[in-house]
């Protein structure tokens, strides 16, 4: 939906000219008009959606590095009426456009999950886009973490050994039931803000990009995804298997480094 | 009669604001323990970091040899440097020669600048200045706001000196050698112990912690494994990152051991029913509620860190 990198420099530039405006006056000032209009061009867009859309997040940071966050629909995806894509939006984070999940009618309802980087308090907002264009928001505001909780990894050199390491994990499936699936790839997720002592550089920022799962070789959910989540990316998702056959999940990051794994159901 | 009513209530309220940061300055006590000749330390209260407290939530300390003195662990801000600072010219002339940082949070190392002019070596893991600059823009950020003006001052000082894992080294403080041991990943993934050998004084940093809720920003098993290893060690005395010193630190490794393996066990019944990290922090480890300061301010961050990590077991 939008060239990322193009997109990262003008939020970049609107954030700095905005918080040197805003600084004069409040820092609280909320960004989300801003926001919205950079990355929704726009576009009018129903806020509390409550009734098309849950979004769950905890009231507080437990963990600045691992935050999870889960969004549902209340509404049946059908072939005429479903939701496209779920943008996720952290108004504060370093960069606010956080995933872009473009999802399949054939998933029935919407119940996904992942995992955000959130260091300061801030609203994380889920925007449903329909089939027909229209937009429809969710949001939570979520408290910082208290003291030394960083966003940064605990165990960087642990977590690049096993790079590409990848599970697909759920309970033994009936087909024509729904079942709760997860996949997991093992990426340390550098955002590109870490400086590196001994190189006197930055760490180059490298972090998964894509995430795409599919059921017998048809999509069910492909995700665009940002700095903001966390190491170690994680989705986790419900969808009803039609027929016995193959769930393969395959991961593109940021070196175009690809990594793949499937599963017989 | 109201703008008049309001400009004194603007006027007392601005003293009684300024009376109040003074009295900050110049009441604070702060003192320090002597728990072996020459071993003295300031023993951090259970509280979070704010600009009452100056951030002096963890023991921090120092040890006196023949020829110079060794710092260990700076204090949660600049201003508790200071005042550890003072404290050591309370007890000797000598220099303090080098200050080590145990690991890189806030209230083990933003003390660090207050001891600048007796130009030390500063001392710390391997791991130190990475996961120092890591963390450094988000630190500052933030720790500015909740210290307040006990941040003054603060800078973030890199070791100039870096002990490898595994390999001890032992420096002098004249008739008084002290070793100096890095861990593979644990409480952080670059802890660092100190051990004083004339009286077997062990100072653990945030490898234990008694009462306070222990908090985990490494590994999980790493941990279990580096306390375990600590019960067969023959120390006199203990000095705990957190918590009173001690000659019974084997009820207080006992007591975290227990905590970290409750937490352990029990996640890893939830990941192996593919429950969730929200699922997990609602049930895990309520029985250690009694037990820890601070339980409600951590414990659910130690069920999310270890989750994601025994998630790959």
């Amino acid at each position: 939906m939008f060239n990322r990198i193009f997109n990262f420099i003008i939020v970049s530039l609107a954030l700095s000219f905005f918080s040197i405006s805003a600084q004069a006056e409040t820092p609280t000032e909320p960004l989300w008009p801003t926001l919205k209009e950079i990355y929704f061009e726009g576009k009018a867009i129903r806020e509390d959606a409550n009734d098309l859309l849950v979004i769950e997040a905890p009231i507080r940071a437990e963990d600045a590095a691992i935050v999870p966050i889960s969004v549902k629909s209340l509404v049946t995806q059908t072939a005429d009426k479903y939701i496209k894509n779920i943008h996720i939006i952290i108004d504060n984070n370093p960069e606010p456009y956080s995933a872009n999940f473009s999802l399949s009618p054939d998933l029935g309802l919407i119940d996904i999950s992942t995992r955000m980087r959130v260091d300061q308090y801030t609203y994380v907002r889920a925007v449903a886009e329909m089939n027909d264009g229209s937009l429809h928001m969710v949001s939570r505001f979520v408290k910082a973490s208290g003291g030394c909780s960083a966003p940064a990894g605990k165990d960087a050199a642990a977590a690049l050994a096993r790079l590409g390491k990848m599970q697909i994990r759920m309970r033994k499936p009936t087909v024509g039931e729904p079942v709760q699936a997860q996949v997991i790839v093992s990426h340390p997720n550098y955002n590109g803000l870490q400086f590196d002592q001994k190189s006197r550089r930055y760490i180059e920022a490298h972090y998964v990009k894509n995430i795409t799962i599919s059921y017998n070789e048809k999509a069910l959910i492909n995700v665009d995804t940002g700095i903001s989540v966390s190491e170690d990316p994680s989705i986790r998702f419900t969808f009803t298997p039609a027929a016995s056959g193959v769930l393969k999940a395959d991961i593109k990051d940021s070196k175009e480094q690809t990594f793949s794994l499937q599963k017989n159901i | 009669m109201k703008a008049l009513y309001l400009s004194a209530l603007f006027l007392l309220s601005t003293s009684l604001f300024s009376v109040h940061s003074y009295a900050d300055d110049s009441n604070l006590d702060y003192s320090v323990q002597e728990v072996t000749t020459g071993i003295f330390y300031h023993q951090g209260v259970h509280q979070d970091p704010n600009e009452q407290n100056i951030g002096a939530i963890a023991n921090v300390g120092f040890i006196i040899g023949e020829r110079c003195v060794a710092v260990i662990d700076s204090g949660g801000s600049y201003r508790e440097g200071t005042l550890l600072r003072q404290a050591i010219k309370e007890q000797t002339d000598l220099p303090v020669c080098y200050v080590i940082n145990t690991h890189v949070h806030p209230d083990h190392t933003f003390g660090n600048a207050a001891f600048n002019n007796d130009q030390p070596e500063y001392i710390g893991h391997e791991k130190l200045p990475a996961a120092m600059q890591a963390r450094q823009e988000y630190f500052g950020r933030v720790f500015e706001d909740i210290l307040g003006a006990a941040y003054d001052g603060t800078e973030f000082i890199a070791p100039s000196r870096t002990v490898t894992t595994a390999q001890p080294i032992t420096i002098d403080l004249g008739n008084r050698p002290i070793t100096l041991t890095a861990y593979t990943t644990s409480h952080t993934d670059h802890d660092l112990t100190v051990f004083d050998n004339n009286s077997k004084t062990f100072w653990t940093g945030d490898l234990l912690f008694i009462d306070r809720t222990p908090v985990i920003d490494g590994s999980i098993n790493g941990w279990i494994n580096i306390s375990m290893q600590f019960q067969s060690m023959d120390f006199n005395i203990v000095i705990p990152g957190h918590g009173p010193a001690t000659d019974n630190w084997q009820q207080g490794l006992a007591d975290q051991l227990r905590y970290l393996s409750v937490i352990r066990d029990e996640v890893r019944v939830i990941i192996a029913d593919l429950g969730t990290i929200e699922e997990a922090s609602a049930q895990v480890g309520l029985q250690e509620q009694d037990q820890w300061e601070l339980f409600d301010n951590y414990h659910r961050r130690n069920i999310t860190a270890s989750f994601v990590e025994l998630e790959w077991e």
